[in-house]
């Protein structure tokens, strides 16, 4: 039998439209669309029909009135009679971001060293370690917050008898009352120094680098650069005659005076937050070191490199690959964390903007709005920093 | 080598074994153990020697509190307090105050929930540690039917169980110049409504030439389950409604993580498939959903859930404020769950969707049965962990008012019968424990479904 061209018979195969997938895919769009457009409208039309019941006011109106409320932490000036919820909105704001920056910074140091030594050859300290880490990361935050709170800082002395911290200041269960710095005339050349210091270190890494490369000489940046952050500012401050005088507090019957007080509030929220998000960063830093292969620390050790060199030029750079990406999820965990501040009244964003303000004006919808939009902006420039690094980090493979 | 048969008579080559010597003592035993691992160098036996002082300063007064010098029993504050503070303690005593905990304990598990009624919450206790137990277990089998009861029987029953049932259905479609409000109303809607969807359906099916059997056995099997378990809660059992305010303690704890767990589970599916969906406004919505939710702290979800939720609704829809934090922890866990599906979608290699599609399965069937289960078992550690977090985060919810296992502890510091200066202490201590044991039991689970799932090899 001869062949038979067949070709014409199989054109384009008949297709009911919604059999097709792209028009379906058109279709359930359209529908998820409207199904939401239609919830949007309606709740919204709701909100406005309860607001008028409730003789809500709406808009941002409220923004520039007087809050007439006292925040007892402020980095800003902040008048009870004059400033504005917008003033209150900007002071919870920088509250919130102080905790967390001192926050990060605590609970880093403690991640890093905790995390190292879950690795470590001593028996005991990888097993206080351990049980550190299984402890901290299973009891809730909010907890923590209480125990520091009410357990601890409340147990502090009253501020008749308040401990003596020596040239630390005072603490009670008022807080902790610290000598306050007063920088005088010539103190503007130390910080001067202190910049330059900065300055001239970034250069000689930079120089210290090229000429690495060129020559294979290698330079003490690490040590160079202390010397000019840190000895240079001390030297000068040293000449200039110490610029500096502290305000010390002196113990008084309801609270001391002079000084700068730490709140307890402030200081329950960072020991809670850092202790707490420094459990979760040992785990992370464990475990970004332990995914460096093993055959990178024999191949740097058999080309000549010693134990510190291997750590420090061949192990953390890859580890810090693993573990800046779930470090800085870890960052944004503690800036959002910071909230439940609420819980023991600490002003920061949520506790006085969203808490007190809210209460005071029921704008509810503008208020929260406002809240986490903050917070979501916090997370989009975290994630943006995070994909900006990891795109600059990522392995360059053939 | 001409000689090598006669070496023997070289002097200096042994002709018999040397008897075995013991290892030195600095190489095996104790002495080895402690040198390897504790006084390795100087710098390590001095870090060794500080934490082991450190560690005497803390536990045997730990133990002290907690055991050796703890009340176990005492009727009021008496028992727990020094002479000075009017109690039987001599002046310098400092003890843990169990007897105050064990006087709490019925509050700390259910609430204000009423005595008489509490052997339902213990019914559902027992429903849900009985049925997750064999779930957890790999080797236990009849998971399906396990699965069954826990998605569909549990939830029913402990629904009615905790409130009592009997709900009353007034209709939502047919205007009143038709019917008057009424149970008969209701099931006359669902009536309608379901024809409205058989109709819908049935239409489509036509106008695409394909066979209208299947879809409306569906259908049918669908509405004739929920109307089964609508027609449960409407059954008038005999049992005592008991408001959602008197809840309280670990029935709270337990109810809303579970809850969130359960419903975020298959918003988060849906979320994750979205958002690798290749349909652009599919994906946007789900990116933008998950990356909100993502964004904000619970505690301004919680504060949103309960004071701006009520003003989105219709006027008269009120939603009772255990429901409100239940509906903020779902969207808020059901987005955490989606990046944890997706995750797991990720790691199935692409030719198991290429072998699905070439077998001529449609998405649902390909995910239904190649993917999602795939991806599903791969996440379980994933899954445990969001659990875990949301276990957790569920103390938030004592900040809007409800009493969950922490703010009830937190409340009963209140009451001058227990009122000592160690009752803080050992209720935190109690808190901390019960906590502690839930999600380290859990973590623990997790860590072993991840060394049974890891295959040694990596896609």
């Amino acid at each position: 039998m001869a062949l038979q061209d067949v070709s014409q018979d199989v054109g384009q195969p008949k297709v009911a439209l919604f059999n097709d997938p792209k028009v379906r895919g058109w279709v359930y769009q359209v529908v998820l669309l409207v199904v939401i457009v239609y919830l949007v409208v309606v709740g919204v039309q709701n909100m406005f029909a309860n607001l008028a019941a409730q003789n809500i006011a709406s808009g941002f109106g409220f923004i520039g009135r007087n809050a007439g409320f006292a925040i007892s932490q402020s980095l800003l000036e902040y008048n009870q009679a004059e400033s504005s919820y917008g003033k209150v909105y900007i002071v919870g704001l920088l509250n919130t971001i102080s905790i967390a920056f001192i926050g990060i910074l605590l609970a880093t140091v403690l991640g890093f060293l905790i995390g190292i030594a879950r690795l470590s050859h001593n028996f005991i300290v990888r097993g206080v370690a351990t049980v550190y880490v299984e402890i901290f990361r299973n009891i809730p935050l909010l907890l923590h917050i209480f125990i520091w709170y009410f357990g601890v800082l409340r147990l502090l002395p009253h501020p008749r008898n308040s401990g003596d911290l020596g040239w630390l200041g005072l603490l009670n269960n008022r807080g902790w009352f610290a000598p306050k710095p007063l920088p005088q005339e010539l103190f503007f050349i130390t910080a001067i120094a202190f910049i330059v210091g900065i300055v001239v270190t970034i250069f000689i890494s930079r120089w210290s680098r090229q000429r690495q490369a060129k020559t294979g000489q290698q330079f003490p940046v690490f040590w160079t650069g202390m010397g000019l952050i840190l000895g240079l500012p001390v030297l000068v401050f040293l000449v200039t005659g110490l610029p500096l005088e502290f305000d010390y507090p002196v113990a008084g019957g309801f609270r001391p005076s002079g000084g700068m007080t730490v709140i307890p509030e402030f200081i329950a929220m960072l020991l809670a937050l850092s202790t707490y998000t420094a459990a979760f960063i040992a785990e992370i830093v464990r475990a970004g070191i332990m995914a460096v292969n093993k055959g990178q620390t024999e191949a740097s050790h058999a080309l000549g490199l010693r134990h510190g060199p291997t750590l420090r030029l061949v192990i953390i750079p890859q580890a810090m690959r693993v573990i800046i990406p779930p470090l800085t999820s870890q960052y944004l965990n503690l800036t959002k964390n910071s909230s439940l501040a609420v819980a023991i009244a600490y002003p920061d964003l949520v506790s006085v903007f969203a808490g007190t303000a809210l209460n005071q004006t029921g704008q509810a919808v503008e208020i929260l709005g406002m809240t986490m939009l903050t917070y979501l902006g916090l997370s989009l420039l975290t994630a943006a920093f995070m994909n900006w690094y990891n795109a600059k980090m990522a392995l360059v493979e053939r | 080598m001409a000689n090598s048969a006669d070496n023997t008579s070289v002097a200096f080559v042994r002709k018999e074994m040397v008897e075995e010597s013991a290892a030195p003592t600095r190489a095996v035993g104790l002495v080895a153990w402690l040198r390897g691992n504790l006084f390795s160098n100087w710098v390590d036996s001095i870090i060794t020697l500080l934490i082991l002082y450190v560690l005497y300063l803390i536990i045997p007064p730990l133990m002290n509190f907690a055991f050796f010098d703890a009340i176990w029993s005492g009727t009021d504050r008496a028992a727990c307090t020094t002479e000075a503070q009017g109690g039987v303690r001599e002046p310098d005593w400092f003890g843990g105050c169990w007897a105050y905990v064990d006087a709490y304990f019925n509050q700390f598990i259910y609430g204000r929930y009423p005595d008489a009624e509490q052997w339902r919450v213990n019914i559902v206790f027992v429903m849900f540690f009985g049925g997750l137990a064999p779930l957890l277990i790999p080797a236990v089998p009849f998971k399906q039917a396990n699965i069954i009861f826990l998605s569909i029987v549990f939830p029913v029953a402990s629904f009615v169980l905790l409130t009592g049932g009997n709900l009353h259905y007034t209709g939502f479609l047919l205007p009143n110049f038709i019917m008057e409000a009424s149970a008969t109303r209701f099931w006359v809607d669902y009536v309608i409504v379901t024809l409205i969807i058989l109709a819908i359906g049935y239409g489509v099916s036509r106008g695409t030439d394909s066979d209208p059997g299947p879809m409306i056995t569906m259908v049918l099997w669908i509405m004739g389950g929920l109307a089964v378990v609508l027609a449960l809660f409407a059954i008038p059992f005999g049992l005592q409604p008991v408001e959602t305010d008197r809840w309280g303690g670990l029935l709270v704890t337990l109810v809303i993580a579970i809850t969130g767990i359960a419903v975020s589970l298959p918003i988060g599916i849906a979320l994750a498939l979205g958002r690798r969906s290749n349909m652009p406004i599919v994906k946007l919505f789900s990116v933008i959903f998950i990356e909100f939710w993502r964004g904000v702290p619970l505690i301004t979800v919680l504060f949103m859930s309960s004071v701006m939720l009520p003003l989105f609704l219709p006027e008269g829809v009120h939603f009772d404020k255990l429901l409100r934090a239940l509906i903020g922890v779902a969207m808020f866990s059901a987005a955490y769950m989606a990046e944890v599906v997706r995750g797991g979608l990720q790691a199935i290699p692409k030719g198991q969707y290429e072998g699905a599609m070439a077998l001529g399965l449609g998405f649902g069937q390909m995910m239904r049965m190649i993917i999602l289960p795939q991806a599903l078992t791969l996440v379980i550690p994933g899954i445990v962990n969001t659990f875990i977090g949301l276990f957790k985060d569920t103390t938030l919810v004592l900040i809007i008012g409800l009493f969950d296992f922490l703010g009830q502890i937190q409340s009963s510091f209140t009451d001058p019968t227990w009122a000592s200066p160690v009752q803080l202490v050992s209720g935190y201590m109690f808190a901390a424990f019960v906590y502690f044991c839930f999600c380290f039991g859990m973590s623990r689970y997790s860590a072993y479904m991840e060394r049974r799932l890891d295959t040694g090899h990596k896609s």
